[in-house]
């Protein structure tokens, strides 16, 4: 049997799909109730929705022996799980944003809001600047409009967000997309079914990138 | 119920058992005082798991610190003898940051070194203690072994840069080959017809062909038995010295007790700057980390102006308390009520009684909320237990 801990929301509904299709059914997922976990014994599969962010520490801690994480997760929190796919879904990128014509002065510590302070942290080491984070859980762009920061580090999808309040990305620091993680342990004592699953994952990947 | 399961806890008895397992193989026990100077640490940070260090000044002055690893210790007061081996064991608190919670934790670890003039049969003899210690907590075990010559060989090969080697080293750690192959290629270490994640898959009998880009990543994608990826290594045309050594090493595990348990894994990386040859993380189902990690470390010795080879492990002792726990239905198996007029002797040669018998015994006024207990029993007045 395998734990499977899928991200609440839109992105979690297309991982569902992806692990449907790769043959890992589970069609009681779909039932509306209140149910928190779904299991299929023939394939030997059991689904739970968690917390987007919190997937990683489900699978870390070995409560789910995989899951489905995006990118910037697992570079924020750097949990000790393997990485083994790349789902190509989910995708956007982290990117340093600012109100337009802003200009860097690189002389003054650069004042940074982020929800991701380890990223924000290690890009900026990473080229050497001084930078003052502040840690924000919502509503990032507010920040350098009301001179609470200069700049952003969050995730850029569409980027209309950002348009629509006279911001526009400076640079990108990594593409995001939703990775398939498995823990450690648990990949060793299982291993077939991870391998034999993350391998129909693959082909699935393969067949939307077509 | 002998009276040392009573009393024993079960990480106890876990830990005098691995210490009789070393000791038979002419181990000897290391104790370490709780303090080190802070100055062996800094020099060797890299070393050490996480270099948050508790440090104090000692009453002379010096910063010394509580000690975040054992090994270090080890290795300093080791003296050296040609032609010999000192083998020494340990079960010491160690001082870490504990990973979630940024506070100080209290870690037991066990662990056996092995330093002087290692060779073939040191290093089976360490791997087979490791196994047997795995086996020593739960039948479900897993040793995975590695061998960072043919690893770093190859990576040797690739000629990265060293920014770019640190990252494919932790991304090998992974087991991530998307990510380790967009490296690959961006670094430009493919072969003119090679598109890695096609060679990978592949599985083409030609492995001598791949470029040391495609050899890592399908060396790296064959996890397996030793019968199962010994092959895929020769047709790699890996580092020949390498492959044997491992190649003897785990036919010799698989000639023991041991047999089925050994995997070939060669995202077990420890810091390379340090371990070299043999390394090796073992697993217990059950517990959602590694709980054993070791490997040849040659290299810290050379950092630390030895000329000795040395391999040893160590096991992490702190899970333990969760995956052995056994859930006891009771407390104390009698809880023995008695009264402010009951008299002292009487009662205490009760007590006595009971724990004569073997049981064990709360002598209560009254009977406490949260005590759970077997029975409960009155002293009457004239010393007589009754039921109740």
């Amino acid at each position: 049997m395998l734990n499977v801990a899928l991200p609440k929301g839109r992105l979690g509904e297309t991982v569902y799909d992806m692990f449907e299709k790769a043959g890992y059914d589970c069609p009681s997922i779909r039932e509306k109730n209140r149910k928190l976990l779904f299991t299929n014994e023939e394939k030997g599969i059991c689904y739970f929705w968690v917390k987007p962010s919190d997937v990683a520490i489900y699978v870390e801690r070995g409560a789910a022996d995989i899951g489905v994480a995006g990118k910037d997760i697992l570079l924020e929190y750097m949990p000790e799980v393997y990485e083994l796919l790349d789902m190509n879904i989910g995708k956007c990128m982290m990117a340093v944003a600012a109100p337009n014509g802003y200009i860097d002065r690189p002389q003054r510590t650069l004042r940074v809001a982020t929800k991701f302070e380890r990223i924000a942290a290690n890009y900026y080491a990473s080229v050497g600047r001084d930078i003052d984070i502040i840690h924000l859980n919502g509503s990032i762009e507010l920040a350098p409009l009301l001179g609470l920061s200069d700049v952003i580090v969050d995730i850029v999808e569409t980027g209309s967000t950002l348009r629509a309040n006279n911001l526009s990305v400076t640079e990108k620091i990594v593409d995001i997309s939703a990775r398939f993680i498995a823990n450690k342990a648990a990949y060793e004592f299982k291993r077939d079914e991870i391998r034999s699953l993350a391998a129909a994952l693959a082909e699935q990947v393969k067949e939307s990138t077509k | 119920m002998n009276q040392n399961d009573i009393v024993l806890k079960n990480e106890e008895k876990i830990i005098f058992l691995l210490r009789a397992l070393y000791a038979g193989f002419g181990y000897r026990q290391y104790k370490m005082s709780k303090f080190e100077e802070y100055d062996l640490y800094a020099r060797n940070k890299d070393f050490l798991i996480s270099d948050n260090i508790i440090t104090f000044t000692d009453t002379n002055g010096k910063l010394m610190a509580l000690k975040p690893d054992v090994t270090l210790s080890i290795v300093r007061v080791t003296r050296e003898q040609a032609g010999t081996v000192s083998r020494v064991f340990y079960d010491e608190n160690v001082y870490r940051v504990s990973k979630g919670s940024h506070a100080y934790k209290e870690i037991l670890q066990t662990g056996i070194e092995c330093i002087g003039d290692i060779d073939a049969y040191c290093v089976s003899e360490v791997l087979y203690l490791a196994a047997k210690s795995l086996q020593t907590i739960s039948g479900h075990y897993l040793l995975n072994i590695s061998h960072l010559g043919i690893v770093s060989g190859l990576l040797d090969e690739l000629c990265l840069s060293a920014e770019a080697r640190r990252e494919a080293v932790r991304l090998i750690g992974e087991k991530n080959l998307h990510e380790l192959t967009a490296l690959l290629e961006k670094a430009g270490t493919f072969g003119e017809n090679e598109r890695a994640t096609e060679s990978v898959k592949a599985k083409s009998p030609d492995g001598m062909n791949l470029t040391p880009g495609g050899k890592l990543l399908r060396i790296l994608d064959t996890t397996g038995t030793p019968a199962e990826v010994l092959g895929t290594l020769r047709e790699c045309g890996c580092d020949e010295h390498s492959v044997r050594e491992l190649e003897d090493l785990t036919a010799l595990l698989e000639s023991t007790d041991a047999a089925g348990h050994i995997v070939i894994d060669f995202s077990v990386i420890n810091d390379m700057n340090y371990y070299n040859g043999i390394v090796f993380k073992g697993y217990i189902e059950g517990v959602p980390t590694g709980i054993l990690s070791g490997g040849q470390y040659d290299r810290l010795l050379r950092k630390m102006g030895k000329r000795a080879g040395a391999i040893g492990f160590a096991v992490y002792m702190d899970f333990l308390e969760r995956f052995l726990e056994r859930d006891e239905d009771h407390d104390v198996d009698i809880v023995l009520l008695y009264g402010p007029e009951t008299e002292g002797a009487l009662l205490f040669s009760a007590v006595r009684q009971l724990t004569g018998e073997g049981l064990s015994v709360s002598a209560q006024k009254t009977l406490p909320d949260k005590l759970r207990c077997k029975k409960v029993m009155r002293l009457g007045r004239d010393g007589v237990l009754e039921s109740c």
